[in-house]
């Protein structure tokens, strides 16, 4: 049977890990490739690196990071931030990088999506999606049960006025391979994840749904999974901060009896 | 010193992947395409991504794919890696094209659950499966794929794994063996599979008297 996925994220500014490191056993605590090694031995399953780099220099020093973790990694991996075009997409992936996540990129040119997946095939194809509740969602409930989202773009800044349910089926339509769906309402508050959100886009989509924002402790995995259908989990705060371990996570999920890798 | 290897970079896709973990691996390979054609004396591994039909018109440029079935015919050991397995078949639905037709069977699309299947599955040897292949050991591997192979010969099965029910993970007839799952991409344990794999056919005597008539009678002896 399928097992669950649990994803750690890791942000990387110019090669570098910058957001809630906390780990005293590493000799350089800002090194990525370490940090994903460490995160391969205790058990994830695949690792995330956004970048957050603003910089022309930055982005080379990305490229060269993501060889160096492709070289030492033996788990997959994704490279996701800033990801703005097919040429983008083609060097990341000759890096060395497994999947490349595209965001707003993909909202303001959608055709993009089929290029990366016609040309590289759609396992490398992750589309991103930060999806915020719309504030009439709660007054269509009233009248016909339905709860809506929408996409937000440039970092959680700007909405553009797209459904992120629609939008979510347009991206399979053009050969996503998989979702990461975003809860805006729960990002960074480590309150557990958007249980209902996730349920719908999981149960609607064809194609695997990784559930981020809002991890809070093992419990909330074993939640996403159960009663929302995830097929994977992404958090960044709760492992950086060293709260729980990789290992915590996977013995609660098994735990409660939901298949995950040993 | 270990053995080395043809990996074969016509078929584009996860060539690096497999080619650092080799590197990881302490494993010597030598590129072969077209222009630096494998003459047998080496075990090939052919690594594919993405499409059946892609990966065998990448193949069949000028006869690489006959090239590759005449080898594998005469002992070479192969190992193919995801769509490398898949084109080991007689068909494939995924493209409606032919493949190598070394085994048979043919390859279809997964009808039930998400499709891509993505993630770590376990893989067991079926109960039914020969007694050399039952002491490969059953664990933990990736996958990304939509399609799935139907061998015809139950016995060609070397590992199962259940997605919405059982699939064949894996295949392995004589020197003919092939991997759906990404071993470069399943940890430690993925890479001891390859491992495995790599010292089983270089002691195999069948094969190193092939090796050593080939390199007495090619051109690449060193």
């Amino acid at each position: 049977m399928l097992t669950k996925r649990i994803i750690p994220c890791l942000d990387v500014r110019d090669g570098r890990t910058v957001k809630g490191v906390n780990f005293t056993n590493l000799r350089d605590m800002g090194c990525p490739v370490e940090l994903g090694l460490m995160y391969e031995s205790q058990g994830a399953d695949e690792l995330m690196f956004l970048d957050i780099t603003a910089s022309v220099e930055g982005r080379a020093a990305m490229l060269e990071f993501v060889e160096r973790v492709a070289d030492n990694l033996s788990i997959p991996f994704t490279v996701g931030g800033g990801v703005s075009s097919r040429e983008n997409v083609t060097d990341l992936l000759n890096a060395g990088a497994d999947k490349v996540s595209m965001n707003t990129a993909a909202v303001k040119r959608p055709e993009l999506i089929n290029e990366v997946s016609t040309q590289f095939g759609s396992q490398c194809c992750v589309v991103a999606i930060d999806a915020r509740k719309k504030e009439n969602g709660n007054r269509s409930l009233e009248n016909g049960g339905k709860i809506e989202w929408e996409v937000l773009i440039k970092g959680g800044r700007e909405s553009v006025g797209l459904d992120a349910l629609e939008w979510a089926e347009e991206c399979v339509r053009r050969g996503a391979g998989e979702i990461l769906l975003t809860s805006w309402n729960r990002d960074g508050m480590q309150t557990g994840f958007d249980i209902e959100m996730v349920k719908v886009f999981s149960e609607r989509l064809p194609i695997p749904v990784i559930a981020s924002g809002g991890a809070a402790n093992p419990e909330s995995f074993v939640e996403v999974f159960e009663k929302a259908g995830a097929d994977a989990a992404l958090a960044a705060s709760i492992f950086h901060d060293k709260i729980y371990s990789i290992g915590d996570v996977k013995q609660a999920v098994k735990n409660a009896g939901i298949s995950v890798r040993e | 010193m270990k053995t080395e290897v043809d990996l074969v970079d016509v078929a584009g896709g996860n060539l690096g992947s497999v080619r650092r973990c080799l590197d990881r691996l302490g494993v010597p390979y030598n590129l072969v395409n077209p222009k630096n054609a494998p003459d047998g004396s080496r075990p090939i591994i052919l690594p594919g991504v993405g499409n059946f039909g892609a990966v065998m018109e990448n193949l069949q440029k000028d006869g690489f794919d006959q090239l590759v079935k005449r080898l594998v015919a005469d002992g070479t050991p192969y190992l193919g890696i995801c769509v490398g397995m898949q084109i080991l078949f007689d068909w494939g639905d995924e493209s409606n094209s032919a493949g190598l037709g070394l085994l048979p069977g043919k390859v279809v699309k997964f009808t039930r659950g998400k499709v891509p299947q993505i993630g770590w599955n376990k893989i067991q040897c079926p109960d039914s499966s020969q007694s050399k292949k039952s002491d490969w050991p059953g664990g933990y591997v990736y996958f990304v794929n939509s399609f799935v192979a139907q061998p015809e010969k139950s016995s060609d099965i070397l590992y199962s794994a259940d997605y919405y029910g059982d699939f064949c993970a894996a295949v392995k007839r004589d020197n003919i063996c092939g991997f759906q799952f990404h071993p470069e991409k399943s940890g430690p344990f993925g890479q001891s599979l390859l491992m495995r794999w790599i010292e089983t056919v270089s002691t195999n005597s069948e094969f190193r008297e092939n090796l050593a008539f080939a390199t007495k009678g090619g051109d690449n002896a060193d």
